[in-house]
């Protein structure tokens, strides 16, 4: 067959002690779709950089077209036809879209203008050459990271978790999409963890697990429970949720929250509404870029609003909304950000600096003076009571793996023992194991009575741990409903059609208590 | 009145030059996102070669050319700094801004004090024969005229070719740049070799056409406000323009007000740049969101290639 | 080849600096013999003289206390990511601000004059300062550019005063203030130097800085705003506060090293008044690795070249313009050295861990 586009043969990568990849096989023909599965740390990127030429292999060979090639860089991989859309774009957003795909290509910006309509046209996705990319939206910017890709005329596209920027009711048109590209003749490696998506779209499937290709398999002839044991080699754990007793006091009440936007970057919060009661669960599911970031920030108190605003957030009966993050943190309420490093512990320093960071009231400081004992101390017991895998408290926040950061952060945030509790993408990028550990941590803390807020991107996360959720969109709030709702009606109203949850009936003794 | 004041706008443009020129540079490598405060060490330095060099060689062509390599050879030394040893820009450049000033002083030592001929003023036939606008517009050297033809130039390259895009997205976010395969070091090198470059035009012009003389400590200030000019003009070559010329009328306002034999402290007014600089600067400053639209969001940010 | 680091290394802190002097002392050498200067008698200016005789090194130690106590001040507000580079103007300030209660109360020979000076150029100081800071935190205008402005200002301030105001009536015209009575001069530390109280302050902020900066919360803070920004938000430390304290710890300490030269060796105010400290102690702050304890022997270094420059002049006929070179060399070096903070050499070739950027 000498339709094979691309064959790697006994790839090996070592970090280190670590194998990211270990003898690695892979085949991708023309006009296949192929899925490359595996969960965090599995060696998807790794194997992507090898194959993109950001990284050489130590061992193992890649075949392009039948023939062995060694690329130094991204650019021989262009070069030879291999293209790359990356989950984080790399857009300029101060240039418009022509510019941006200027950028990768020979032509000008106004030749490419009739270049970028017509093969909008084509393949589903239009996009205006001449929008500053500052003002579209995620998806709208992933038609144009598709299109500068496709512009090159690679015969292999690789897309990183190209759905993870979705909202659900926009991938159906993405794999459409996908699949007309596959139709030209040309291949695309698709890497993902979610497991419906790659038997509704990929005609192959290889799966990685620490570093090596387990298994090769047709996903439509494989069900997602299969798959899933394949990919983290038991069955996906699933939080275990006990009966809850509910106040009737909102911990945290959110009252007509306005927000203009800082700056043509950012997004304004338009007449939020929520509250979360001592004991539940609220989901806030939304595509990333609709708001998220200024919301957790209005909450958090990192964003304060005027004093007259105050009463706008409130936590139980008092106005929080122009106190700073210390105050609100002393008053019960704690946060644990999307960006571990470099904002939720400060990555060169210790464990125990970064217990230091949020934990100073828990009794570790006189006068002003650290104690230096009791911080370590606290540190440890954290290290221990969370399972954080590390060299001890001395350990730079850096040195820890995102799945063992992220256990720390939030066990710290737990020790504070919050009234309420705010999550932003609790589980992102961390592993199966601790993601597991995390969301159950969450709810069995609301069992004790807390009130939890989980920010989260991906959907499913929020079905698995919420009673309520909301959909954010554009800044604005939908009215919550139970978590119990279709995903489809969800995904509809992550793409702006709030109406689709109205005739979801609310459960009106939890959110309009 | 009308004599001091066609003093002040003749002397105005020649007196703006240096600055120009440092600043038009500055603003390049800024929004490659590499902030160089050494910028009046580069000025100190290009004055003192390219002094050196005009009065051994009697040639300013080559004074101005010595005094350009002289600088941007230190803005090299910076580059290494932040590029290679991913040293904290800030730091670097007051690293290289007090070596500039040693070196300058070095290479200064011999021609201290001493004097040189003004390169000729390139008069425009009939033009500079015009009463007023003559002396004003068009009776400077060759130095003062490629001064407002770069500002067009640096505006046209930024807009309008893909070098000037590859400046941009580098200064924007250096990390998408490199995945689409632009060499972000080598533009942040280039742009900083060129403000290195300019820095050194600039201190040269100061040296053997401005002033036409050499003095330890010659640059005085204009190096520090070159780097303010770049944040008044938010980035954009004319303004930086519009700036760097209202600031050479105000240095010559010291001379004037003298002059006119006005009781003001001769201290006031050579502290009057500085002054207003501060007050334009916390002018400018108020409006955060404006400046956010044009500021190189990367600038002073280390690149550290794949992480 | 180069390794990045896990962890950091205690024996960087010593060998980086190290390294930096040494390739700085070697720089100067060559330069020196290159521009026709005897080499051993610039090695002897640099490396012998300053320590020969008990003057010189009281000249050494007199040189050390204001260094010492700028840079104790300055390296607050760096850790914290708050540059305040107009020390200079601050100590010129500071300077002026205790001139003026010594020349007000000439004749006086209360026990409380010097202490009153001392308060008055701390606030001097710090108040210039605090213009910076003012600037910063309403505006949002550039503390770099504005305490640099504010520096070339107070210079034209004290030209205008000692050529104006406080210019000494019987001084023949001269740009300088009366002399300072006995009440208002620091007592020489050791008798047959020039060592003063500077260096005690000097010391004395570096207790304190130490104690700031690595026992409390204030200065924990501190640290966290100059590391990750985004965390010192997060945790809700206020950076208008961080502001606000580092530059006026800067100003503060600039501003008492002002009273130690115009209470020291100089006697009065005078045209004058610091050979560019303000300037210096910025790279003796570097060389300290913006550690308390590091500091005190950057400054001694920092001094030893400035002594060392003098006598060099003197000696050996290089420019006046050594010190400043080497400066810029010594922070250049030490800027590139730090590499190794966070990256380890390997003499081994194979285990390069990543491609390099195209």
């Amino acid at each position: 067959m000498n339709d094979v586009l691309l064959r790697l043969e006994g790839i090996t990568k070592r970090y280190g002690s670590l194998a990211a990849n270990d003898d690695v096989a892979l085949t991708v023909r023309r006009g296949e779709i192929h899925a490359v599965l595996g969960e965090n740390g599995a060696g998807k990127s790794t194997l992507m950089k090898v194959i993109y030429g950001v990284t050489r292999p130590d061992a193992g060979e890649v075949l392009w077209k039948g023939a062995p090639v060694s690329m130094r860089n991204p650019a021989e991989a262009r070069t030879l036809g291999i293209g790359m859309v990356f989950q984080h774009f790399s857009l300029f957003e101060t240039m418009t879209v022509a510019e941006n795909i200027s950028m990768a290509l020979p032509d000008s910006p106004r030749d490419l203008a009739p270049r970028i309509r017509e093969a909008g046209a084509r393949l589903g996705l239009p996009v205006d050459p001449d929008a500053p990319v500052h003002a579209l939206s995620v998806g709208e910017r992933q038609r144009v990271e598709i299109i500068r890709c496709l512009l090159q005329d690679p015969d292999l596209i690789i897309m990183d978790e190209p759905t993870a920027v979705l909202s659900p009711s926009a991938v159906p048109a993405l794999f459409e999409t996908l699949r007309r590209i596959a139709g030209e003749g040309r291949a695309i490696i698709f890497i993902s963890h979610k497991l419906e998506e790659i038997r509704a779209l990929c005609h192959t499937a290889t799966i990685m697990r620490g570093g090596k290709v387990v298994a090769t398999v047709d996903p439509t002839a494989t069900t997602a429970d299969d798959l899933a044991r394949l990919m983290i080699g038991s069955a996906l754990p699933h939080p275990v949720r006990p009966p809850r007793e509910l106040s009737p006091k909102p911990a945290l009440t959110v009252d007509d929250l306005v927000l203009p936007a800082a700056d043509p970057f950012a997004m304004a919060l338009d007449h939020i509404a929520l509250k979360v009661h001592p004991g539940e669960i609220v989901g806030i599911a939304g595509v990333s870029g609709n708001g998220q970031a200024e919301l957790v920030r209005v909450l958090s108190g990192e964003t304060r609003l005027p004093s007259q605003e105050a009463p706008r957030v409130r936590l139980e009966e008092s106005s929080v909304g122009d106190l700073g993050p210390r105050d609100r943190r002393r008053m019960g309420l704690a946060f644990v950000p999307e960006e571990r490093l470099g904002r939720g512990a400060v990555p060169q320093l210790s464990l125990a600096d970064n217990a230091y960071l949020t934990a100073a009231g828990l009794g570790l400081s006189t006068r002003g003076f650290i104690r230096f004992a009791a911080v370590k101390a606290f540190a440890e017991s954290l290290i221990a009571g969370n399972d954080v895998r590390c060299s001890g408290p001395d350990a730079p926040a850096r040195s820890l793996s995102g799945g063992n950061l992220q256990k720390f952060i939030v066990g710290r945030e737990m020790a504070l023992a919050p009234k309420v509790l705010i999550v932003s993408q609790p589980t992102w990028g961390v592993d199966v194991g601790a993601a597991a550990a995390i969301r159950q941590r969450l709810v069995d803390m609301a069992g004790k009575g807390a009130a939890i807020l989980v920010i989260s991107d991906e959907l499913d996360e929020i079905l698995e741990t919420a009673d309520r959720l909301h959909v954010i969109f554009r800044g604005r709030l939908s009215p919550s409903v139970p978590a119990t709702v279709d995903r489809d009606r969800i995904g509809l109203a992550m793409a702006g059609d709030f109406a689709a949850l109205a005739a979801v009936a609310p459960d009106r003794s939890l959110a309009h208590a | 009145m009308t004599a001091t004041l066609v003093f002040i706008l003749s002397g105005m443009l020649a007196a703006a030059t240096p600055m120009l020129f440092a600043a038009l540079g500055e603003s390049v490598a800024e929004r490659s996102g590499v902030l160089n405060l050494s910028v009046e060490g580069m000025m100190a330095t290009g004055a003192a070669f390219a002094f050196a060099v005009a009065t051994l060689s009697g040639s300013h062509t080559l004074g101005f050319l010595a005094g350009g390599t002289a600088a941007a050879l230190l803005s090299l030394v910076f580059a290494a700094l932040v590029l290679v040893f991913h040293a904290n820009q800030v730091a670097a450049g007051l690293a290289i801004g007090v070596l500039g000033l040693g070196v300058s002083a070095f290479a200064g030592n011999r021609f201290e004090g001493a004097a040189i001929a003004k390169p000729p003023s390139l008069d425009i036939p009939g033009l500079s024969d015009l009463p007023v606008v003559g002396p004003i517009l068009f009776s400077h050297d060759a130095m003062v005229y490629l001064g407002i033809l770069l500002v067009p130039v640096v505006a046209l390259v930024f807009t309008r070719t893909k070098l000037g895009l590859s400046i941009r997205a580098v200064g924007e976010n250096p990390e998408a740049a490199r995945a689409i395969g632009t060499p972000v070091l080598g533009i942040r090198l280039g742009c900083v070799l060129f403000g290195g470059f300019m820095a050194g035009l600039g201190g040269a012009h100061l040296s053997i056409a401005y002033t036409a003389l050499w003095a330890e400590g010659l640059v005085a200030g204009r190096g520090w406000i070159a780097v303010a000019l770049v944040v008044f003009g938010s980035w954009l070559p004319f303004r930086i323009a519009l700036g760097a010329y209202v600031f050479g009328a105000i240095s010559l306002m010291e001379l004037s007000v003298q002059g006119l034999g006005l009781a003001i402290p001769s201290q006031l007014l050579s502290a009057s740049p500085y002054i207003v600089t501060i007050l334009v600067l916390a002018a400018i400053s108020r409006d955060q969101t404006r400046l956010r639209l044009t500021r190189p969001l990367s600038l002073g940010k280390p690149f550290r290639g794949q992480a | 080849m180069l390794e990045a680091r896990t962890a950091p290394s205690r024996a960087t802190l010593v060998a980086v600096p190290a390294i930096a002097v040494a390739l700085t002392l070697l720089c100067g050498f060559l330069l020196f013999t290159a521009i026709g200067s005897p080499p051993e008698k610039v090695a002897y200016a640099f490396f012998v003289q300053p320590f020969a005789s008990v003057g010189a090194i009281g000249e050494v130690l007199l040189k050390t206390g204001p260094l010492l106590l700028v840079a104790q001040g300055l390296a607050i507000g760096y850790r914290a990511d708050i540059w305040n580079i107009g020390a200079e103007g601050q100590l010129i300030v500071g300077a002026i601000c205790a001139s003026v209660l010594a020349i007000a109360f000439e004749t006086s020979t209360s026990p409380f004059l010097l202490p009153a000076m001392i308060l008055a150029g701390a606030a001097g100081g710090a108040a210039w300062a605090g213009i910076a800071a003012l600037l910063r935190v309403r505006f949002g205008a550039s503390e770099i550019l504005t305490t640099f402005m504010l520096s070339s200002v107070a210079l034209q301030l004290l030209y205008f005063l000692v050529t104006g105001p406080l210019k000494d009536p019987m001084g023949f015209n001269f740009p300088q203030s009366v002399m300072f009575g006995d009440a208002a001069l620091f007592a020489p530390l050791i008798p047959g130097t020039r060592a003063n109280t500077s260096l005690l302050m000097g010391l004395a902020a570096t207790l304190v800085a130490w104690v700031f900066m690595a026992r409390t919360t204030a200065g924990f803070r501190l640290m966290v705003g100059g590391l990750a920004p985004a965390a010192a938000r997060y945790a809700g430390f206020s950076q208008t506060r961080a502001i606000w304290i580092g530059l006026l710890a800067g100003g503060a300490c600039a501003g008492l090293a002002g009273v130690g030269e115009v209470a020291g060796p100089l006697g009065m105010l005078q045209r004058t008044l610091s050979p560019g400290y303000g300037f210096a102690a910025i790279i003796v702050a570097f060389l300290g690795g913006l550690n308390p304890i590091g500091i005190v022997f950057a400054a001694l270094v920092m001094a030893v070249i400035y002594v060392g420059g003098d006598y060099a002049v003197v000696s050996a006929g290089v420019p006046n313009a050594s010190a400043t070179i080497l400066q810029g060399f010594l922070l250049v070096f030490y800027l590139a050295a730090s590499l190794l903070f966070t990256h380890r050499i390997r003499w081994r070739k194979a285990a390069v861990a990543e491609g390099s950027a195209p």
